[in-house]
């Protein structure tokens, strides 16, 4: 089943000419990147099943006060969407490899860097928004507040995109790699903290009643510049680890 | 200067070169940085307030901004070899790395002994250090990919690309960080707001600035020309340097 519908959405793709299907071509990837995740519906369930393991983690190993665990809820809840995110990373181009289908991606005669935009849009769509779904119930169980909880999940909804983005030019230079999950974490975890730093500070700030406008802002600002510069070098190292064959 | 571009990208040159740069660059960093430590340590005044645990900044103070160099020289090698496809970029980056990363290490860890006297604590989640140790991260990070890959040209240029990558983050990271610091920070103590230096002190601290510059080039020379030397293993110039004069007949 996941076989022929791999072969006739690839059919689709190849069908676009070269100089308009720039936005079909785009739906047509993102279409594709959607049917088959939820043709593998473990795969699709288990990073947010591990979002909240890791969470409920927190109050079982720490202390489960209320106040204490207010304070920490914004920096366990992103550093548990970091962790999740990382751990889908690993299938954005993997399996694809296996099976051959990433060279024909590469040589599809649209824009690499635009078409990996487009699965990047799928992956997020698939690991990025269930957390962000997920975390009012979270914000909840960690006695975070209302209010605090909005923040929140708008601080992921800017800045797990960003996660996904990054992730991808990792995940691109390690699809080829025998254990390359732990050496993917390795290499992406670094890029990532300046995301962490300011989706947790967002909300703090917010707690303490401070304008949060500027913060925003500096979010939106990671997620223009991760969308604009991300795919081109996520296509780049993909191109390089495909050439190893 | 195209010509010299030229032959630039030639390993044997580059050998050539480097052999006759390499006993220059050993004496003359060996003798600054003797000079260097004899002035810094025993000579240079004591500082009004840390006494003597000042003096390590003639380490501290090289190695780190050496090591923030020296990832900034790797990031251009790399645009070079994806660019140009320089093997002797790739080369360089190649053998900077491990040196970047042990001078960064080296960096972290005069720094913490240095905050014991002076701060009273090993370590501080201070911006500057923070950052110095996500810059470990990222040398470690490269030094992993390029080990993990087994093609030595698709390792060349995905540690090309993932330096780049990192030389984009690196302002954003130490931005993030800083401002970081500021939201959460308590009446501590920076680096920055050292009272002035006296010539005493900064004189050394120059001539170790420049020793530990000399000491990078030194190291880098020997191991850019032994993996030239790896690399090339299987080309004539090579086997006829390896191979005795006798042997060769």
């Amino acid at each position: 089943m996941t076989a022929r519908m791999t072969d006739q959405s690839s059919q689709d793709l190849t069908s676009t000419s070269p100089t308009t299907g720039l936005l079909s071509a785009f739906l047509v990837t993102v279409k594709r990147d959607l049917l088959l995740a939820f043709r593998r519906r473990q795969d699709l369930l288990n990073p947010p099943l591990f979002f909240v393991i890791v969470v409920t983690l927190f109050p079982l190993g720490v202390s489960p006060d209320p106040v204490f665990l207010a304070k920490a809820a914004p920096g366990v809840v992103w550093v548990a969407a970091l962790l999740a995110t990382l751990l889908s990373l690993d299938h954005l181009f993997r399996h694809d490899q296996d099976d051959g289908t990433l060279e024909q991606f590469i040589l599809l005669p649209q824009p690499l860097a635009w078409l990996v935009l487009a699965r990047i849009l799928a992956h997020w769509l698939v690991s990025g928004l269930p957390l962000i779904l997920l975390s009012p119930l979270l914000g909840t169980m960690l006695h975070l507040g209302g209010n605090l909880t909005g923040v929140l999940c708008l601080t992921l909804l800017l800045g797990t995109p960003v996660l996904s983005l990054i992730g991808a030019i990792g995940a691109a230079l390690t699809v080829g790699l025998r254990g390359g999950g732990v050496l993917l974490s390795l290499l992406v975890l670094p890029l990532y903290i300046p995301v962490l730093i300011f989706g947790t500070g967002t909300v703090m700030a917010a707690s303490d009643a401070l304008p949060v406008d500027g913060y925003f802002a500096i979010l939106g600002a990671l997620l223009a510049l991760a969308i604009t510069l991300s795919p081109l070098a996520a296509a780049a190292a993909l191109r390089i680890s495909v050439s190893n064959g | 200067m195209w010509a010299f571009f030229h032959k630039l990208g030639s390993p044997k040159w580059f050998f050539d070169i480097a052999g006759r740069c390499i006993p220059w660059f050993a004496g003359s960093s060996i003798a600054l940085l003797v000079l260097g430590m004899v002035w810094g340590l025993l000579f240079a005044p004591p500082d009004y307030q840390q006494g003597d645990s000042y003096r390590i900044i003639f380490i501290h103070v090289p190695s780190s901004a050496l090591a923030m160099s020296c990832y900034v020289m790797m990031a251009v090698a790399g645009a070079i070899h994806l660019v140009w496809r320089m093997k002797l970029a790739d080369v360089f980056a190649k053998a900077a790395a491990p040196v970047g990363a042990a001078l960064t290490f080296l960096g972290l860890f005069t720094g913490s002994v240095w905050g014991k006297p002076t701060w009273g604590t090993w370590w501080v989640w201070d911006a500057r250090l923070t950052s110095m140790l996500i810059l470990l991260f990222l040398y470690l990070g490269i030094i992993a990919l390029r080990a993990a890959i087994e093609d030595p040209q698709t390792s060349a240029r995905a540690v090309s690309v993932l330096t780049l990558v990192g030389v984009v983050n690196i302002p954003i990271i130490k931005y993030s960080v800083n401002w970081w610091n500021t939201l959460h920070q308590t009446a501590t103590f920076t680096l920055t707001n050292k009272p002035t230096m006296p010539p005493s002190m900064y004189l050394p601290l120059l001539v170790m600035l420049l020793a530990f510059y000399l000491f990078f080039a030194w190291i880098v020379c020997v191991r850019m020309q032994n993996e030239i030397l790896e690399r090339e293993k299987r080309t004539r110039w090579v086997r006829e340097l390896v191979t005795p004069a006798t042997a060769r007949r």
